[in-house]
């Protein structure tokens, strides 16, 4: 056995099994830990595919911010989970027997394996060479050029998303101050500060 | 090259930039702007409807053809942008009685127009994704916009969690065709499926999770469950625009995947949708029959009615796809029209959507209540009314094309539907009188409602062209 046929099993075992944790964890800030877990696995395998760069994006998108997300979300809101929790048994038996029939019939799928030649030559005409260019300019080529129209519509999803959460939670109260730079530039000193002249003993 | 790919997507570009700018408008010139961004809001939906409308030009496609600008998809894009104008017309009354006056609606409405052009007028499954996407991000938050209203923030969390799951599916079908076919792209996929040999088992995985992922957004049984819910919760003016546009939009992309990535394999996604139109024509035909509101009434009526939508899909033929076009043209027009009197069923200042509250109201408003018995018995496809031609259309395309159980199961469907329709009508000329309602009506929806309402009557003479229109529009679709 190689030490990539290792280090394949050892990461996708590793990520099986903190997936798993995720959902069984009892307390959330450990299903977050083990989503980091799961996550930094994911990074693993994308470096022996020889995709780097997908694989640091892991690291630095999904580990440090999203995960990061996560924990303040656990750690700030109170949130019961035990209650969420709660209607789980009911469900399970049901939910359970749905996801044994989907994993049969995708066993069935995944037995009846068959490759297309035409699939195997699309796929390849997509990627250039490997040997050619690293993987971070070939993304890069593609993605501000073939897939640029992509790139903005998801852009503009993540506009949708940010005009969502402000109009659902903003609210205007009375009373915030807000921050006005004018006024708070050409603000004078003279009528702006009160000088007293306070006899010693006398100051409250 | 690249300003050729823009001058496809010019619709969709000039949709978008107005968003961003209304964005800002709003923003900076504060909540007084919101009735004037509506409006032209309104206008810009429109000026760019008739737009794509006058536009001709063959098929064109954009960005290595991830993106196809066709007859069928501008015959969509006008159903779409002219259903989401009329909707967002509709609601500049309701949102300003109810204080939700705020800029940021019209926004999301055209920013998730923008998604349902790009959906159309997909032929790449990812440019698919991300069109509904945008369209659906946009729609939740719209559905949750009454805040304030438990009701409101539950339909709007329930649309969000099914949504997410049925993206979910779409997305593991999108994946497992794209494993099978090594593709993304609709012409690749149609290469490798169908073409003489049978689809590989792993492709038809893939199919099937595409359409459930996508019969979730039309609302087909069994992916019906959340609509009910969500029209009943969702402001009015929201119900009424998830009625028309998102529907006309998800029907349409369902049918381009299908005849553009599938269309060598039709019988192998024949029968999922023939099961799909069926369940949807009954059960949406039998569970209205206990409803007592109005809006919920209207969900089942538009789960039935996407049921005999899919009806002319299944034939999976040209003249299937031309009935499918013509079904969802003339259910944008009935829809626009009972929504316009729904908006307006209020008692001293209060919304009301009990259906009993309609008893006599053809007493209090003898001109409104003719336009709805118009409308009722269209929407249940009593002849000569308009709504009988789209039922007949698709009727006649599935017999064609040898699906005869069907549309013997359609018409069984179809007489059972029409008893809640009648239901509305009977209760306006011979119910018990109750305490009338009150409700003035703007005219911008009295011209929409009775527009809707003669457009019933004076279409039967040649449907307004609309026929020859969605014929030359499915033929760029079915090659």
């Amino acid at each position: 056995m190689s030490f990539a046929v290792f280090a394949f099993y050892l990461f996708a075992v590793i990520a099986v099994v903190a997936g798993a944790f995720v959902v069984f964890a009892r307390n959330p800030v450990h299903s977050v830990l083990w989503l980091i877990l799961a996550f930094l696995s994911a990074g693993g395998l994308f470096v022996l595919l020889g995709a780097e760069f997908v694989a640091m994006l892991m690291l630095i998108v999904y580990v440090g911010a999203v995960a990061v997300l996560f924990l303040f979300v656990v750690m700030m809101l109170d949130v019961d989970f035990a209650e969420l929790k709660s209607g789980m048994a009911r469900y399970l038996p049901v939910g359970l027997l749905i996801a044994v029939v989907l994993l049969v019939q995708l066993g069935f799928a995944f037995g009846g394996w068959q490759v297309d030649e035409t699939a195997m030559s699309l796929r390849a005409a997509v990627t250039p060479d490997p040997a050619e260019v690293s993987n971070t300019v070939a993304l890069g080529n593609l993605l501000y050029t073939k897939y640029v129209f992509l790139f903005e519509a998801a852009g503009l999803v993540l506009l949708v998303a940010m005009i969502g959460a402000i109009v659902l939670t903003h609210r205007r109260r009375a009373g915030v101050k807000r921050q006005d730079v004018i006024s708070q530039m050409y603000r004078d000193p003279a009528t702006a500060v009160d000088l007293l002249d306070i006899k010693p003993g006398q100051g409250a | 090259m690249l300003g050729q790919d823009l001058s496809v997507i010019a619709p969709e570009l000039v949709l978008a930039l107005y968003a961003m700018g209304a964005l800002m408008w709003g923003a900076y010139a504060g909540r007084d702007a919101s009735r004037m961004i509506l409006w032209v809001s309104t206008g810009v939906l429109v000026a760019v409807g008739l737009w794509v409308g006058v536009h001709a030009g063959g098929t064109q496609t954009a960005f290595d053809g991830s993106f196809v600008s066709d007859g069928y998809a501008r015959f969509a894009k006008v159903m779409v942008l002219f259903g989401a104008a009329a909707t967002l017309a509709l609601s500049a009354d309701f949102l300003s009685r109810n204080e939700l006056m705020k800029f940021e609606y019209p926004v999301l409405i055209v920013l998730a127009t923008v998604g349902m052009l790009i959906m159309v007028s997909a032929a790449d499954l990812i440019v698919l994704y991300l069109g509904l996407e945008l369209q659906s991000l946009a729609l939740y938050v719209v559905a949750a916009f009454r805040r304030d209203s438990l009701r409101s923030t539950e339909a709007g969390l329930k649309y969000f969690v099914l949504g997410a799951l049925s993206s979910g599916l779409l997305l593991y079908g999108a994946s497992l065709t794209y494993g099978f076919s090594g593709t993304t792209m609709f012409a690749g996929i149609a290469m490798v499926a169908g073409g003489g040999e049978p689809m590989s088992v792993g492709l038809v995985f893939g199919l099937v999770f595409l359409i459930a992922g996508m019969a979730f957004k039309i609302s087909a049984v069994p992916f019906h469950m959340w609509t009910p819910d969500v029209y009943e919760g969702s402001p009015t003016p929201v119900t009424a625009f998830f009625s028309t546009a998102p529907k006309v939009a998800a029907a349409a992309m369902l049918a381009r995947v299908l005849f553009d990535a599938f269309g060598n394999a039709v019988a192998d996604w024949q029968q999922v949708l023939a099961l799909l139109s069926l369940f949807s024509m009954f059960l949406g035909s039998f569970a209205a029959i206990g409803q007592t509101n109005i809006k919920r009434l209207m969900a089942y009526s538009s789960i039935g009615h996407m049921g005999y939508a899919l009806l002319g899909l299944a034939a999976g033929t040209q003249e299937g796809a031309q009935s499918l076009l013509i079904y969802l043209a003339i259910y944008v027009t009935m829809n626009v029209g009972v929504f316009a009197f729904i908006l307006n069923m209020r008692r001293d200042g209060q919304q009301v959507t009990d259906i009993a509250s309609l008893g006599l109201y053809s007493r209090v408003d003898p001109a409104r209540a003719a336009a709805l018995a118009v409308l009722m018995f269209s929407l249940a496809g009593i002849p000569p009314l308009v709504g009988f031609f789209g039922k007949f259309y698709v009727l006649k395309a599935a017999v064609d094309a040898g699906l005869v159980w069907l549309a013997v199961a359609g018409v069984v469907a179809s007489v059972i539907g029409a008893y809640y329709y009648l239901r509305i009508v009977y209760l306006m000329y011979f119910g018990q009188e109750v305490e009338p309602l009150d409700g003035r009506m703007p005219s911008i929806h009295w011209g929409l409602l009775g527009a809707s309402a003669l457009a019933m009557v004076l279409g039967i003479i040649n449907l307004f062209g609309v026929e020859s229109l969605a014929a030359s529009a499915a033929a760029t679709l079915v090659q």
